[in-house]
């Protein structure tokens, strides 16, 4: 029963990873939304798994408020708050090709362990050595897609992954956090992606564009 | 009581600058309401100078640390009410845009009270997120493409730190719960860190270090800095500069206590190496600047340093100064921020080149920025004087010649730099047309504001020293 609960987290874990990866690499807006959603969703079934395993109910909450906020409130808002037309670009100019960049994510997945190792190896637990990486790796690939895409909805899509990453090494360090900071922190993530949206709706309305990573009327000096 | 106080007043203006009242009303409810914290502020300060206060057994909790932060946010909060009415009121704004204004101004009020005053981390950690969500629209209010630009820069780059600083609370929480449950509070981890096992104290530190240090504005991570602190209306660019970014640098001098309890661990490099770096290049920087509200956003990132790097330094003198220089800093930056607004109203640029001999076509705003300049490069009498000299002689009895002796170079390139720019601005030749005098209330926002400006660099009211020396003892001190 353990095993294949582990065994269950892992794949949900690598999957996770991919989703990540997916977001970096694909040029669609729309497709990188989706991949968003399928990411959160897989936090959320880390999280089933990990309660059952535990019988925590605290984690079973984690993964409703994550479906509930994750997977549906903040694709709607932001399928309602940006107009559609962005849905539809493709980003043809980026930072680094798509070849580079995941060679980047490759080196990137690499230090994530280099730096979660020390910190597993403190506290072992058997969710821990495959939760804390992976949710470190991710928030890094999170830091890539805000570094490498121009594209407003994108970049605010590179925020909510590392969100997901830091929540995904959460359900496992930190599985009996009190329940109101749970529920605090998982309503600042809407709120995020509230503010950027309109944020992105008032760039749309006034610039024309929401190729973000192409504003630089402010330099320094 | 008080506590809860201090939150409800800004939540129940921020409410009622919605409601379709008369134009005078969303100002002057939220004058009402910043004077109301301001006079909490002030009793819960004098009571937490001899011990914590606490209200609803430990929920919320000030001490002597946070009770200095609350002041300053609660006083900017209040000279920037007053400016706005004038500043806000002159501008071709509907009534809609304004109400919006107060609200957002109002919410950006509360969630920066919130942070010294909730007690649970979690909480602190949300506090600060929202005090960036709320004020992002504050940043891009003008609409232009440069503010809304700065507004994406903002919120992405301070809510990507905010992120990161989550893991290193998460972290503490998880090393905190290792050997029993213990409160994830302030001062629950100074008494749980010294069973934390290093390798997890250590990278959450540095987490929430970088995390938090984007939002202080350290450099490497100060890029988004200039640029919200120069495009927001200048009656936010007050609060941005004058106390927010104290409110983040407020939460990583809080972790300080936690590393002296763990014996094992010596922060001071960072803090040292990363508040020297930020001097240095923020000198560099005022010295290329090229635009007036740039120059004050410059010399916050300067300041921010010279606080993180006198918390490194150690020692009460140091630590003394630190704090100090936390409060002469919100004083004159926000001072700063109010002539600046008043000298862009009058002159219509924002750039240094072409502002010149201010002193004859606008007498007002050009006094006000020679005092603020003085008053924020550390010229004496004024506080910024006596903090820099406080820090820089508990650094010379720490025996960090080298260290030392370059701080003070870089601070002196920076009084001279942003001496040379204000003076070309006021002084020197040419006279441009003047447009009519600043609204009353800017006048009056200003005036306040500087009362603590002259008299504090003079003379420490009592309450205010011991007050200091309580927040110093939070350092551990």
């Amino acid at each position: 029963m353990g095993g294949a609960i582990f065994a269950l987290d892992a794949l949900a874990g690598a999957l996770f990873l991919l989703a990540a990866l997916g977001v970096v690499a694909t040029r669609q807006v729309l497709a990188s939304l989706q991949l968003f959603i399928v990411q959160s969703l897989l936090l959320a079934a880390s999280a089933l798994l990990l309660g059952g395993a535990d019988r925590s109910p605290h984690l079973l909450a984690v993964a409703a408020i994550t479906v509930l906020t994750k997977a549906l409130l903040i694709p709607w808002l932001l399928r309602r708050m940006v107009p559609s037309e962005v849905y539809r670009m493709r980003e043809v100019e980026r930072v680094l090709n798509i070849p580079s960049a995941l060679l980047a994510s490759a080196v990137l997945i690499v230090v994530a362990y280099a730096v979660a190792d020390p910190l597993a190896a403190a506290a072992p637990a058997p969710f821990i050595r495959i939760n804390l990486p992976l949710g470190i790796a991710a928030m890094f690939l999170g830091g890539l897609t805000i570094a490498v895409r121009r594209e407003a909805v994108p970049q605010l899509l590179g925020l909510l992954g590392i969100e997901n990453g830091v929540f995904f090494a959460a359900v496992a360090i930190t599985p009996n956090l009190p329940l109101i900071a749970e529920l605090a922190a998982a309503a600042d993530v809407p709120v995020i992606a509230l503010v950027v949206g309109m944020l992105t709706r008032a760039i749309h309305a006034r610039l024309g564009t929401t190729a973000v990573g192409e504003l630089s009327v402010l330099r320094e000096e | 009581m008080a506590l809860l106080l201090i939150l409800l007043a800004p939540l129940a203006a921020a409410g009622f600058a919605l409601l379709p009242l008369d134009r005078r009303a969303a100002p002057l409810a939220t004058l009402a309401a910043a004077l109301i914290v301001l006079g909490l502020a002030l009793s819960v300060a004098a009571a937490a100078t001899g011990g914590r206060v606490e209200a609803f057994g430990g929920a919320l909790s000030c001490d002597g640390l946070g009770a200095l932060v609350l002041v300053l946010v609660a006083f900017v909060g209040s000279t920037a009410a007053l400016y706005s009415w004038g500043y806000i009121g002159h501008r071709p704004e509907s009534a809609g845009g304004t109400r919006l204004y107060y609200c957002l101004y109002n919410l950006f009020i509360l969630s920066m009270v919130a942070v010294p005053i909730v007690s649970n981390l979690a909480l602190v950690w949300v506090a600060v997120e929202l005090t960036t969500l709320i004020s992002a629209f504050l940043v891009g209010f003008d609409g232009t493409p440069e503010a809304l630009e700065a507004a994406w820069k903002y919120v992405v780059l301070t809510t990507l730190g905010a992120v990161v600083a989550l893991l290193g609370f998460l972290i503490l929480y998880w090393g905190s719960q290792l050997e029993g449950a213990a409160p994830f509070t302030w001062a629950g981890l100074v008494a749980a860190a010294p069973h934390m096992p290093p390798a997890l104290l250590w990278p959450a530190f540095l987490f929430i270090l970088v995390g938090f240090g984007t939002k202080v504005g350290l450099v490497p991570m100060h890029t988004w800095l200039p640029d919200a602190h120069s495009q927001a209306p200048a009656s936010i660019c007050a609060l941005l500069s004058g106390v927010e970014t104290t409110t983040a640098l407020y939460v990583i001098l809080r972790l300080f206590p936690v590393l002296g309890a763990a014996p094992w661990l010596d922060a001071r490099p960072w803090y040292l190496g990363l508040g020297l770096l930020s001097v240095a290049i923020a000198a560099l920087l005022l010295v290329f600047v090229r635009d007036f509200k740039r120059l004050f956003a410059y010399s916050t990132v300067e300041h921010m340093g010279i606080i993180l790097f006198a918390a490194g330094i150690g020692g009460a003198d140091a630590h003394l100064g630190a704090l100090y220089q936390i409060a002469a800093h919100s004083i004159a930056k926000s001072f700063c921020f109010f002539a600046a607004g008043l000298a862009a109203m009058a002159m219509g640029t924002q750039e240094i080149a072409a502002v010149r001999g201010l002193a004859r076509s606008a007498p007002l705003p050009a006094a006000a920025l020679i005092a603020g300049a003085l008053a924020i490069a550390g010229a004496p009498p004024f506080a910024v004087f006596v903090g820099e000299f406080l820090i820089l002689k508990g650094g010379l009895a720490a025996g960090d010649y080298v260290t030392i002796g370059l701080f003070a170079g870089f601070i002196v390139l920076g009084f001279c730099a942003i001496l040379f720019h204000v003076n070309r601005m006021v002084f020197g030749g040419g006279s441009e047309r003047a447009r009519p005098a600043a609204p009353l209330s800017c006048r009056a926002g200003l005036a306040l504001a500087a009362i603590p400006l002259f008299v504090i660099g003079i003379y420490v009211p009592p309450a205010l020293f011991a007050l200091l020396r309580a927040a110093a003892g939070a350092l551990g001190s």
